[in-house]
């Protein structure tokens, strides 16, 4: 325990001291909204084993609503992120109401499908931008207080904003409601038969994780100042999965190496090899699922078990 | 224990990393960025040509400016305005970068010249064409260099309605470039007495036209009016022979490159009328470069290709001119100067952006009367800059009608 609390205390200096050390940080920034969204994803993978195909519909339709509102009304980013998470998490409600009444690939069929649907919204309403996207969204100052236009600040909200959820998902995991999730996802006749209500324990744990995959895709959106289809498209959907699966589900650090190594992996070889770092990454994963199947965290912590 | 030791390791080697990279921007140099389609439905059109035009440039230019080297940097965006963004903001933050080429996709483009605004860095658009660049998209820093939607209708629309095609349908590339080919086309049908029937929209880099090709043959249009480019282009004009449509109706090619023709062979483009910047067999100048550009490629260059030789050139010079990589300076030197190389002659920089030059409305050879290899067009009208690119519109707020 000890030695997994210094650990985490090593990474959170690293991160504050990231811009320092000369890491580009957009990229960092980038990184980390990705981080959240695959602790966000984890938290329903990992901890309630419910494998949805849809969660960029949560990323991307809170990066649009944030970007909307900041450009077509010209909200403060405080407000912009509020209204954008609500978004998510209201289409997190209406989709996960429908979904969690499936299991397995029912669910996440349903999931992909209402995912699909959003993602035509997106590309057809007519304040989205279609293909285009909506473009240069400021930044803005954070309640009127803060001006965001410098990386440095934008970075420092983003990584308070990203060490915020993650405590916020260990204390749900670790808190009674967590517990119950967890007995559902390892043996659900048997929680039905403790008497626990599981499906609204499911849809809330939906709704938590479509909520802070919103946030994260917020937060992307005014970084990068541009929200586009990208962000809601299904290879979306697919990359989180992967980097849950790499870093390891179920577990808190995973999704974090995951996605770090995914998009350090797109940035820096798409350079290289153009297209091909899909194909590359695909390789990634295959060799992932043969040799190491409980993600590069997942066995490590294995690893340390076994000493 | 092993989790600290890879920290310290993952810690170390990011560090190591982010000072090497320091180190590179560093350096004294002029740095030329090129962000195109490198592999989808644009990469023929300008793609790895493009690069090689660059090269070109430089080498001709001498290989340094103002005692500094210039090298150059490229990027595929995938046709994905973020990727073509985050690309370039990386570029101008990390690498110091001088100049952005910005190769097709209007999409794209306009997602960069967002980028150019704030950080200050001059994009000369090649490959896009979307007139809102130099109008609602505008930006201080924004060349559009080698032609836009504006003067491919003025040119392809005008010359068709007034050999009697009055009565068009459109299929149209469904992003911004298409919307807005789709538009000023429409106008200049309707300016001149045209009706415009209706209009379909497909997917970028669609793989099946045939139900979109259905409609317009429902439509009862004179005139097919194809508001796409690249494999597009090509793929939607091979359909519409296949299925018959090319009897009944009139293709348009609002926007052809020599490659799609090239790939269609004449027997299936013969007649079409098309519009274009520069063509390779115009005079001495152009068949001299076109000669030098074969050498390396083993094809003749389009009107990108030739058109990023000489953007390369122009703003070399104009740096040359204020002896400083100053974007405000130079892009001030730039709006002064004229442009007369083998791309250009007489060629200026209009204040909202537009590079206003001479435009070629030609017609597709029929196999009988091309020549030699690559002797592809006949010239019907030379349209000077002013007539092609119209006056200016008052959208863009650095220049006033």
């Amino acid at each position: 325990m000890r030695s997994t609390g210094l650990f985490y205390a090593l990474t959170a200096l690293f991160a504050l001291c990231a811009p320092m050390l000369g890491l580009y940080p957009v990229f960092m920034m980038q990184l980390l909204c990705f981080a959240m969204f695959a602790c966000a994803y984890n938290l329903l993978l990992g901890f309630g084993r419910m494998l949805s195909f849809g969660h960029a519909a949560f990323f991307g339709s809170a990066a649009y609503a944030t970007s909307w509102l900041v450009t077509a009304h010209a909200w403060g980013p405080a407000a912009a992120i509020l209204g954008g998470v609500v978004v998510s998490g209201a289409l997190g409600l209406a989709i996960g109401a429908i979904a969690i009444r499936r299991h397995g690939i029912y669910f996440a069929m349903i999931t992909l499908a209402l995912a699909q649907l959003a993602y035509f919204v997106c590309l057809e309403a007519p304040f989205t931008g279609g293909e285009n996207g909506l473009q240069g969204v400021p930044r803005g100052s954070l309640l009127g207080v803060l001006p965001l236009r410098s990386d440095l600040a934008m970075y420092y909200l983003v990584l308070a904003a990203f060490l915020a959820v993650f405590v916020f998902i260990r204390r749900v995991v670790h808190s009674p409601f967590g517990q119950v999730l967890k007995a559902i996802r390892d043996n659900e006749s048997r929680a039905i038969s403790l008497g626990y209500d599981i499906s609204r324990y499911k849809l809330v744990a939906f709704v938590l994780s479509a909520t802070l995959a919103g946030l994260a895709g917020s937060l992307k959106a005014l970084v990068l100042g541009f929200v586009t289809l990208s962000d809601v498209q299904q290879s979306t959907s697919g990359e989180v999965i992967l980097m849950t699966l790499l870093g390891g589900t179920g577990t808190f650090f995973g999704p974090i190496v995951g996605a770090a190594l995914v998009v350090t992996l797109q940035q820096y070889l798409s350079d290289i090899v153009g297209g091909w770092v899909t194909a590359i990454i695909g390789a990634v994963f295959v060799a992932c699922v043969l040799s190491f199947r409980r993600g590069i965290v997942g066995e490590l912590a294995a690893l340390r078990l076994r000493h | 224990m092993k989790l600290q030791t890879l920290a310290m390791a993952m810690a170390a080697a990011l560090a190591t990393a982010a000072v090497s990279r320091a180190a590179l921007a560093a350096a004294d140099q002029i740095v030329i960025g090129d962000i195109d389609d490198m592999s989808g439905v644009y990469a023929d059109v300008l793609g790895a040509g493009g690069v090689e035009a660059i090269n070109m440039a430089i080498a001709d230019f001498g290989g340094t400016v103002l005692g500094k080297k210039i090298v150059t940097l490229s990027a595929d965006h995938q046709n994905k305005p973020d990727i073509g963004a985050s690309k370039f903001r990386q570029w101008a933050d990390e690498a110091g970068l001088d100049l952005l080429l910005g190769g097709s996709n209007t999409g794209v483009n306009i997602a960069m010249a967002k980028v150019a605004a704030v950080k200050k860095v001059p994009l000369f658009v090649i490959g896009a064409g979307g007139a809102s660049l130099t109008n609602e998209d505008c930006t201080p820093y924004t060349v559009h260099y080698v032609y836009d939607t504006t003067a491919l209708a003025n040119g392809t629309a005008t010359a068709i309605v007034n050999a009697g095609g009055k009565s068009w349908f459109y299929l149209t590339a469904d992003y911004a470039f298409g919307t807005q080919l789709q538009n000023a086309a429409s106008k200049v049908v309707e300016a001149h007495g045209g009706k415009n029937v209706g209009a379909v929209r497909v997917p970028l880099g669609a793989a099946d036209f045939s139900s979109f090709l259905l409609q317009a043959q429902a439509s009862g249009a004179q005139v097919l009016g194809l508001a796409n480019a690249g494999t597009d282009f090509s793929n939607s004009l091979k359909a519409a022979n296949e299925f018959g449509i090319t009897r009944t109706m009139k293709p348009a090619a609002l926007l052809a490159f020599l490659t799609d023709i090239h790939s269609l062979g004449l027997k299936t483009a013969q007649g079409l009328y098309l519009t274009t910047g520069w063509y390779w067999d115009l005079n001495p100048d152009t068949r001299a470069y076109a000669k030098r550009y074969f050498a390396k490629m083993n094809r003749q260059p389009t009107m990108d290709q030739a058109g990023i030789y000489s953007a390369t050139t122009t703003y070399l010079k104009a740096v040359k001119a204020v002896g400083s990589t100053d974007s405000d300076k130079v892009m001030a030197e730039l709006k002064r100067m004229k442009i007369n190389d083998m791309f250009a002659s007489g060629g200026y920089l209009r204040a909202d952006g537009v590079m206003i030059h001479d435009m070629y409305v030609m017609q597709v050879k029929s196999p009988q009367e091309s020549k030699y290899p690559w002797d592809y067009y006949k010239m019907v009208k030379k349209m000077n800059g002013e007539e092609a690119f119209g006056p200016v519109t008052g959208l863009c707020p650095l220049a006033s009608k």
